[in-house]
């Protein structure tokens, strides 16, 4: 396992660096929007990814419940924190692409707004969970983010079944885009998606070796008061 | 051509956010190998 993560680090870099080069350079302009569309780039895979990540969360906590197997709650934290980190993205390049195509940074639009909403369930469910210190809090965290996975569906189909100001969707929704732009969507995607898994990567083994040193502290500390 | 700056803006921001996390997660991890060491 850690033999692979180098590797990851390398591709995701490369990948990374040639998904930047097709989305400014080999990308064809957008004929209304001009270079801002650019952003489209960025954005939408980040978006998708923050969207997997939250599904991942979504599983992991289900799979906790039931099982109790504390890899699945790690797994749980691990998705909702770097999903928080995407979505964070979504929602500074969204106003960022607004401002000059729409004329405005935001709007109380249906996508928008439960964007926002999702965002913040996520970043209650990270509080919930750095400052709870109950013996429940794994079970109470995961049950917010079951109810907190409820918003994902709202916001993906909240433009194909409502008149909203944000774009119908590109790929699916009836929506037209140009084989080029597409392929280089799909390359963004995966070089998020490889960022994604790295991030989570590192984030897993990081909380694995803190709950292992937290144990060994408690551990001295009962050996101390027994002696 | 007016909205160039923009786009950067959004690219540079993404940047920022992702090394952000990745820099909080490499200043966790050193904290805990000097914690282990001691």
């Amino acid at each position: 396992m850690k033999q692979g993560f180098p590797i990851l680090a390398i591709v995701t870099a490369l990948l990374l660096s040639f998904a930047l080069y097709q989305a400014l350079i080999v990308a064809p302009t957008e004929f209304t929007m001009g270079d801002v569309q650019r952003i489209f780039y960025y954005h939408v895979p980040s978006a998708w990814t923050a969207f997997l990540l939250f599904l991942i969360n979504f599983v992991a906590s289900v799979v906790y419940l039931i099982r109790r197997d504390p890899k699945a709650d790690i797994l749980a934290l691990v998705s909702a924190e770097v999903g928080v980190v995407f979505c964070t993205v979504v929602l500074i390049t969204g106003p960022i692409w607004a401002r000059p195509v729409w004329g405005i940074w935001w709007t109380w639009d249906l996508r928008l707004t439960l964007t926002l909403v999702l965002w913040l369930i996520y970043v209650s469910y990270l509080m919930l969970r750095r400052f709870s210190t109950s013996s429940q809090t794994p079970k109470l965290a995961a049950v917010v983010a079951i109810l907190g996975a409820l918003d994902v569906p709202l916001v993906y189909f909240s433009i194909w079944f409502f008149r909203t100001q944000h774009p119908s969707p590109v790929i699916g929704g009836g929506g037209s885009l140009d084989p080029r732009m597409a392929h280089v969507l799909l390359i963004n995607w995966a070089a998020f998606s490889c960022l994604a898994w790295l991030l989570c990567w590192t984030r897993y083994r990081l909380e694995v070796v803190t709950r292992e040193v937290e144990e060994s502290r408690s551990l001295e500390s009962l050996l101390e008061g027994s002696r | 051509m007016k909205s160039i700056p923009y786009l950067y803006a959004a690219y540079i921001a993404t940047w920022i956010i992702h090394g952000t996390y990745l820099g909080i997660l490499v200043s966790k991890y050193s904290k805990l190998r000097r914690e282990m060491k001691k």
